[in-house]
């Protein structure tokens, strides 16, 4: 069992100038594996990460764990649409989040060169990560989310603007972080990639959790005219 | 060489070793310019050992640095402000030490005709009936003060003047480097005038007259005011000014083959 | 034109004659200012990032008021500074008036606001650029800022240049706290200034030609140890 978890969102809403962008959301996340927050843009998916990562301020309603907030919040990692890397060498991105957490350089070298292997970037652990082409730096911000061992990984559309080969790079590290027993959340609007990876399906539109439930349940009965539409590939209203 | 270059580095970093007391003295800008105080320096520290530091500000601001005590002692000259400034308790008492003299410059043109007045009054009435451009210190020194009392004497206020008569607020050198640019007439120092390098188009057009004199006074800062002035180096240094090798300095001291100082100590 | 050349004359004679004066001239004015970067930085840096990274009620107000204060007259300064200083008022007793401790803290007055600002702007940028990744990572306040000041420390280099630039060329300020006392608080743009009273322009210019190869020395050897340039990191 994940120690973090359960995520539970009760009245979870999110408003910007007055406009409900998300919720009110009621939802548990709980178990193992991998869910996708699927949905239309405009959706609310980025937005109920942040809000389950702790990151967006809430209008109301609440977002709990099953730990105190404060050690809930450092056993997860994030990994942006736009990946940030520091402006820093590869090695050094690495390591931020272990000396962060007052791990040792020596300790924090050993992990850079295992992860920086994994994550395909040991030739060039000490080239400006500024440097890398965008599935690098991707790649370089998921090793970075995962090289603390989080119970909970986050990742908002990490493979939307990469070709093939960077996404199965990425999805191979998804796979063995699940294996590894990392509960991960990922949005994305790839559906082919859903029914790869997804053990669990949250249906996202105009903010508002539509279904939540298993990913083969999700795929085989869509269960509304716009899960049905969605998932013909329409364009959603 | 380098060893000189090496000198400065420690002189500056580790601060001057020497065993020389520190005395500040604040003088007018027309005293330092003229070029004395080269000569007087060095001699003071080898006879009385004093280290005189000099802060060359105008007499206004020399005479508020007394006040508030943050020189040991003034060389200035403006009789009236002296006199208040004894009178009020910040100094113990003036001494005159030398004098020089005042001398109007103007264009070699000579618009005005200036050249041939008979006394400063009159040369002054010229240049405002020509309304020929005139610069003025405009700063409250000493020699600005002088230009007021002159111009008072000649019956005329500056508040009354146009725009020929141009007040620029600053030193004697800056003044005179704005009167060169403009061709003007102005009020200057003969000490600044003669060490002055940049003279342009100007010449020296009327001196002599009596009340053109400029008395320099000593005043050391009262030390019942301010217990910290060095009050018995103060006193050294009165007496070192006003002694014969003073005296010898301060008449012997040429530019040009001019005298500029007369010295009148101890009268 | 014919002062230029005079005044770049007089600049290469004072150099390869080694004139003892000119060196302490040179290295006092050095030494002020460097001084006055260190302890300007030393304020300044961690203020301007504390501001890019804390949202609090006068935020914006204490913005305003540094941006302000960039452009405050040295001379007005120089006559704070002054009247602090000076025997008479509340910090006369130190007798710092007329010191290169005076002009020190002249010049940490007036370039401290420029370096907050300048260090502020920069932070500002790459906070927006690191914020989710720094909120996501949970890192405390002070983690926050220091992370800031290394990756951004390029744009701090600026910053502190620049203040150097301003303290190495102010006059008014100096002139008015330090006195230009010869062999004690005379600096290269004081010298300069009384030169200029002189009418010895050639003088003049030519101290001013060593101070602005003494600004681009420092420049230059400042990336040079940082060694930035070469690397051309980003």
């Amino acid at each position: 069992m994940v120690r973090v978890l359960p995520v539970e969102l009760r009245g979870a809403v999110v408003r910007r100038r007055g406009r409900a962008i998300l919720g009110p959301v009621d939802l548990t996340l709980a178990g193992e594996g991998l869910t996708c927050v699927l949905g239309p843009n405009g959706a609310g998916k980025t937005t109920l990460l942040r809000v389950m990562h702790g990151i967006e301020r809430l209008s109301g309603g609440t977002v709990g764990y099953g730990l105190p907030e404060r050690e809930a919040l450092r056993r997860q990692g994030f990994v942006f649409q736009a990946p940030i890397v520091l402006r820093r060498t590869v090695a050094e991105n690495l390591a931020y989040p272990l000396r962060l957490a007052g791990a040792g350089r020596a300790d924090a070298a050993r992990a850079c060169a295992d992860w920086g292997g994994r994550i395909g970037l040991g030739a060039v652990l000490d080239q400006p990560a500024q440097r890398l082409s965008g599935g690098e730096k991707q790649m370089l911000a998921l090793g970075r989310a995962l090289i603390s061992g989080p119970d909970l990984l986050f990742l908002d559309e990490p493979c939307a603007s990469l070709d093939g080969r960077a996404t199965a790079a990425i999805e191979g590290l998804l796979r063995a972080a699940r294996e590894s027993r990392t509960r991960i959340i990922m949005a994305t609007h790839d559906l082919a990639q859903a029914r790869r990876l997804a053990d669990e399906v949250i249906f996202l539109r105009n903010g508002q959790v539509e279904r939540h439930c298993a990913a083969e349940a999700f795929f085989a009965a869509p269960q509304s005219a716009a899960e049905e539409a969605f998932l013909k590939g329409d364009i959603l209203q | 060489m380098i060893r000189m270059v090496w000198a400065a580095v420690a002189a500056v970093f580790i601060g001057v070793a020497a065993q020389a007391e520190e005395i500040k003295l604040a003088v007018t800008t027309s005293f330092h310019n003229s070029g004395l105080s080269d000569v007087l320096l060095p001699q003071i520290l080898a006879d009385t050992g004093l280290e005189v530091q000099l802060l060359v500000v105008g007499t206004g601001q020399a005479i508020r640095l007394g006040e508030a005590g943050d020189v040991d002692a003034i060389l200035v000259h403006s009789r009236s402000a002296e006199d208040a400034f004894v009178a009020a308790g910040f100094g113990t008492h003036r001494r005159e030490i030398m004098y020089n003299d005042f001398v109007l410059i103007g264009p070699k043109a000579d618009a005005g005709a200036v050249a041939g007045a008979q006394n400063a009054a009159e040369a002054l009435t010229r240049i405002a009936e020509a309304e020929a451009v005139f610069v003025s210190r405009g700063d409250d020194s000493g020699t600005h003060k002088k230009e007021l009392a002159l111009w008072a004497a000649a019956g005329k206020g500056p508040e009354s003047f146009g725009a020929w008569y141009r007040a620029v607020g600053a030193g004697m050198g800056a003044a005179l480097n704005t009167a060169a640019g403009m061709d003007a007439y102005i009020l200057a120092d003969r000490a600044s005038w003669l060490n002055f390098a940049n003279k342009g188009n100007l010449t020296l057009l009327f001196a002599g007259d009596p009340v053109l004199f400029n008395q320099y006074a000593y005043l050391p800062v009262n030390p019942e005011l301010h217990p910290h002035v060095k009050a018995e180096a103060a006193e050294a240094l009165e007496a070192w000014l006003t002694s014969d090798t003073a005296a010898g300095l301060i008449n012997g001291y040429r530019i040009g083959g001019e005298t500029l100082f007369t010295f009148n100590a101890g009268e | 034109m014919n002062d230029i050349t005079e005044g770049l004359r007089a600049a290469f004679w004072l150099l390869v004659s080694f004139d003892a004066e000119l060196w302490e001239i040179s290295l006092r004015s050095l030494k002020v200012s460097l001084s006055a970067v260190v302890i300007a930085c030393a304020i300044a840096v961690p203020l301007g990032t504390w501001l890019a990274v804390q949202r609090f009620a006068f935020r914006r107000t204490v913005i305003a008021v540094m941006n302000a204060l960039m452009g405050l007259p040295p001379v007005v300064v120089g006559l704070m500074v002054y009247i602090l200083l000076s025997r008479s008022g509340p910090f006369g007793v130190l007798g710092l008036l007329f010191t290169p401790t005076a002009m020190v803290i002249a010049q940490v007055v007036i370039i401290t606001p420029l370096i907050a600002s300048i260090t502020h702007q920069a932070m500002r940028e790459l906070w927006a650029e690191y914020h989710d990744l720094l909120i996501s990572l949970n890192t405390s306040k002070w983690q926050r800022v220091r992370t800031l000041m290394w990756d951004g420390r390029r744009a701090l280099l600026t910053a502190a240049l620049a203040g150097f630039g301003r303290a190495i060329g102010e006059v008014g300020a100096i002139m008015v706290v330090g006195g230009n006392i010869d062999h004690a608080t005379r600096v290269l743009t004081t010298a300069i200034a009384l030169e200029t009273g002189k009418g010895d322009f050639a003088l003049a210019l030519g101290l001013g030609f060593v101070l602005i190869g003494l600004a681009v020395c420092v420049s230059l050897v400042t990336h040079a140890l940082s060694q930035t340039e070469r690397r051309g990191r980003w």
